[in-house]
């Protein structure tokens, strides 16, 4: 069956604006979003670019914008999508080309963090023990495969480029629930501020687009809570 | 130029792991990847890593030595013994340290690392994070090299080695976002590029997995070794074939066919250990039944999870439940799985020794790029996470020993050399007015090997396969492009990467057509029996401007003596 991608070009070395440029694939029975662009890719246009890799929805390189909403290429059926496939590059990042967007800022955010384990102690001969319950705390949080959907679906990331945004909070509550690591007053400090937990405006969107059905907001508003909760055990 | 004392190509498990190696050695070391590190195949891994910690407590005897029996074993003795036990042995340490770096293994209810049934394996020993093993390792290897400030160059294309009589002096990589090609001068470089799967058309592979961090060092005289042992997994999903972890059968899934039987009763080789026989007997009786008609329309069985419940499904296979619902459109509480063989691992590769070390100095190699060998003739489900963690690990102290007792100065004047070549070469292939287009071309290898080098050999198709694979590196030689950008210019990514990728197929094909026995994955239908007389070696290819050549090394033999491989 025969479908219209409609494609969002970018090349900034000589193009003053991104621009519209339609392709008509013939989708097959289970063809995907991401299959789709490489059929354009080998057949109809070699120029266009965008990031591949496991296919598979677990290495998160083909965040896009699809029919609007932040997804994975590789996991999106195009028999799922009406009308015209509108593919866009990520939004709030900056264009490289095409589909390709620029996430240094977005990993600058996540080095922030201290995105490790900050254990006690060295460490004993065999594995520190951790109960199935306390592993059960870190829950999915740990799941993340950082594709960066939430980041560019985020109204605050948008407007605040200081903002560390959802991904990045996430890995925060990954550690804070992590019963082996003992840095949580810090990691709270760094994410204590107005470019940090308090900038949320729970409008969920992150939680809306993740491929994993995460919630950075949850985490954020746990951290919110045991922030509260200490001020008022401080006395303050 | 750019310098760094150690420079790793690859940011998967191996590379990470030995980039840390170095880190402790206080060597300055870099990272250099095609895609952001945690964009490596490692992340696709699902069911476990294999050591003998004895967690289970069905495991209370196990031990380093058994763990390497069973490794040897499956491997169909071909596999060095020495560099198993050394894999079997280190492996605790190493899975304990990745515990230590907060690996969120999944735990059993003494707080210790989980560890469930594999394949081929005589005890539980599988240490598993649910069945997102690989994710939860890369993301904890690579937290790991964000604290050690380990310096990374995402989305650098490596294009070749620069050697200077037989000693690597390093480099040269296609920036993607600049288009620039750019040198890179360093004491000691490791290959830890992964596997090669996507040489064929139904693979568990990621897209990026072409080989071409194999076809360098090869095309720059490094051998390649056991490249015919290709594994196919048995359960891929069928239409994408994408990976339906072990671990399922691990759990307890059966494989039906389509009366609902468990065929694998019906075969010899897996009467005994049914679903938890190892990869190449299952895949070989799957292909068999559907030979037979018991298969489904299209060529698939199915693998059925129903009977072990929905809490152990969303427990410990939360991951098959969610692909198989995006990518089958089917949750495996309710439905059988449709399943298909497909290739899935590289078990030859990098010629290397035990050390990671090959025959260039300073050109070391690790993980599934890498052939050591540990997984001979076949892998065991669980061992390759394993390798890559040991041997990044060793590689990285290889590499850190080799520069520290370095005495011959750095040729900086050979890495320019390489870049002068390799610029003209891409401004050839970008003026090229040749017929030849990229894809068609992929399209050609991956064909020859789906239809010629599958699960089931013989010379004919071999033969063809070869003259078929000669033919496509005649007609890359008329290879053009039709776009001319330079930064993010993927129909060039996709050129160079093709070039290597036909050296690598032809290299398998060979060692294929040339090994007439059948062992492990390695299977002919002329040659349906193992014949230690005359093959219980291992295969070296080298590349020749002409036709490869193609010698033979015997295995290390210490522990066990080869025995008939009875399940």
């Amino acid at each position: 069956m025969e479908r219209t991608f409609r494609v969002m070009r970018c090349d900034p070395e000589k193009d003053k604006k991104p621009y519209l440029q339609e392709y008509q694939v013939s989708a097959r029975d289970g063809m995907t979003v991401l299959e789709g662009l490489f059929y354009i890719q080998r057949r109809l246009d070699p120029s266009l670019a965008f990031r591949f890799s496991c296919r598979g929805s677990v290495c998160g390189s083909c965040a896009m914008n699809i029919n609007g909403r932040n997804r994975l290429g590789c996991e999106t059926q195009v028999s799922s999508l009406k009308g015209v496939i509108k593919v866009r590059p990520l939004g709030h990042f900056k264009v490289l080309r095409d589909l390709v967007v620029e996430l240094d800022g977005f990993w600058e955010k996540y080095r922030r963090v201290r995105p490790y384990l900050i254990p006690s102690s060295l460490p004993p001969e065999k594995e520190r023990l951790q109960s199935p319950e306390e592993r059960g705390r870190i829950g999915d949080t740990a799941d993340c495969i950082l594709c960066a959907n939430c980041h560019g679906s985020c109204t605050v990331t948008g407007t605040d480029s200081e903002y560390l945004g959802p991904a990045a909070l996430l890995k925060t509550d990954r550690f804070l629930r992590d019963s082996r690591d003992v840095a949580g007053d810090e990691r709270i400090r760094i994410v204590d501020g107005v470019h940090g937990i308090w900038r949320c405006h729970t409008i969920l969107s992150c939680q809306d687009v993740c491929p994993k059905e995460l919630s950075p907001t949850s985490s954020i508003m746990d951290m919110r809570k045991r922030l509260v909760r200490k001020r008022g055990n401080d006395g303050r | 130029m750019i310098y760094h004392q150690a420079i790793i190509v690859g940011g998967g498990l191996a590379g990470l792991r030995a980039a840390i190696e170095l880190n402790r050695w206080g060597i300055d070391t870099a990272i250099i990847s095609k895609v952001h590190p945690l964009r490596s195949h490692t992340v696709a891994a699902q069911g476990g890593i294999n050591v003998a910690i004895g967690n289970n407590p069905l495991a209370a005897s196990d031990s380093p030595e058994t763990h390497a029996f069973d490794t040897i074993k499956g491997s169909d003795y071909l596999a060095d013994q020495g560099a198993v036990l050394k894999m079997c042995r280190m492996g605790p340490g190493l899975v304990y340290e990745m515990e230590h770096w907060g690996c969120p293994f999944s735990r059993n209810d003494e707080g210790r690392i989980a560890q469930r049934p594999f394949g081929g394996a005589d005890f539980p020993r599988t240490c598993y994070a649910a069945d997102r093993t690989g994710h939860a390792l890369l993301n904890t290897i690579f937290e790991r090299a964000v604290y050690h400030e380990i310096a990374i160059y995402s989305e650098y294309l490596v294009t070749s080695l620069a050697l200077d009589d037989g000693v690597c002096q390093g480099l040269i990589a296609l920036d993607l976002k600049s288009g620039m090609l750019v040198p890179f001068s360093s004491d000691a470089v490791i290959f830890a590029t992964g596997g090669a799967g996507r040489l064929y058309g139904r693979s568990t592979n990621a897209l990026i997995n072409t080989g071409i961090g194999t076809a360098i060092p090869y095309r720059a005289g490094v051998p390649l070794k056991d490249m015919e042992f290709i594994q196919f997994h048995p359960t891929t999903l069928f239409g994408t074939n994408i990976l339906v972890s072990e671990g399922a059968r691990g759990e307890g899934a059966y494989l039906l066919n389509k009366s609902g039987e468990r065929f694998l009763a019906d075969y010899e080789d897996s009467r005994e250990k049914m679903e938890l026989s190892p990869r190449d007997i299952v895949a070989r009786n799957m292909v068999r039944e559907m030979e037979k008609g018991g298969g489904f329309e299209g060529g698939h069985l199915h693998l059925d999870l129903r009977h072990l419940g929905k809490q152990k499904i969303e427990e410990r296979l939360p991951g098959i439940r969610e692909l198989s619902m995006k990518f089958a459109g089917i949750d495996p509480e309710m439905e059988p799985i449709p399943v298909q063989p497909g290739q899935h691992y590289t078990m030859g590769g990098i010629d290397t020794d035990a050390e990671g070390k090959t025959v260039v100095k300073g050109f070391f190699a690790a993980g599934e790029c890498a052939c050591v060998s540990v997984h001979g003739a076949n892998r065991l489900g669980g061992n390759s996470i394993l390798e890559a963690l040991v041997f990044g690990a060793i590689a990285g102290e290889g590499a850190a020993s080799y520069i520290e007792g370095k005495e011959k100065m750095r040729e900086e004047g050979m890495v320019l050399d390489s870049l002068k070549r390799e610029e003209e070469e891409i401004k050839n292939l970008m003026a090229s007015a040749g017929k030849e287009r990229v894809p068609d071309l992929w399209e050609g290898i991956n064909r020859v090997m789906d239809d010629n080098v599958g699960i089931f050999r013989e010379e004919r198709s071999l033969k063809e396969g070869l003259d078929k694979v000669r033919e496509l590196k005649e007609r890359s030689k008329a290879l053009a492009l039709s776009y001319k950008g330079k930064s993010f210019n993927y129909e060039l990514y996709w050129g160079l990467e093709l070039q290597g990728s036909l050296d690598v197929a032809e290299a398998v094909i060979l060692g294929a057509l040339e090994r007439r026995e059948s062992r492990g994955s390695h299977f002919r239908r002329d040659y349906p029996v193992r014949n230690d007389g005359s093959f219980l070696k291992h295969s070296i290819v080298k590349y020749t401007e002409e036709e490869p050549s193609l010698i033979y090394r015997d295995v290390d033999i210490i522990l066990f003596e080869p025995k008939e491989r009875r399940y």
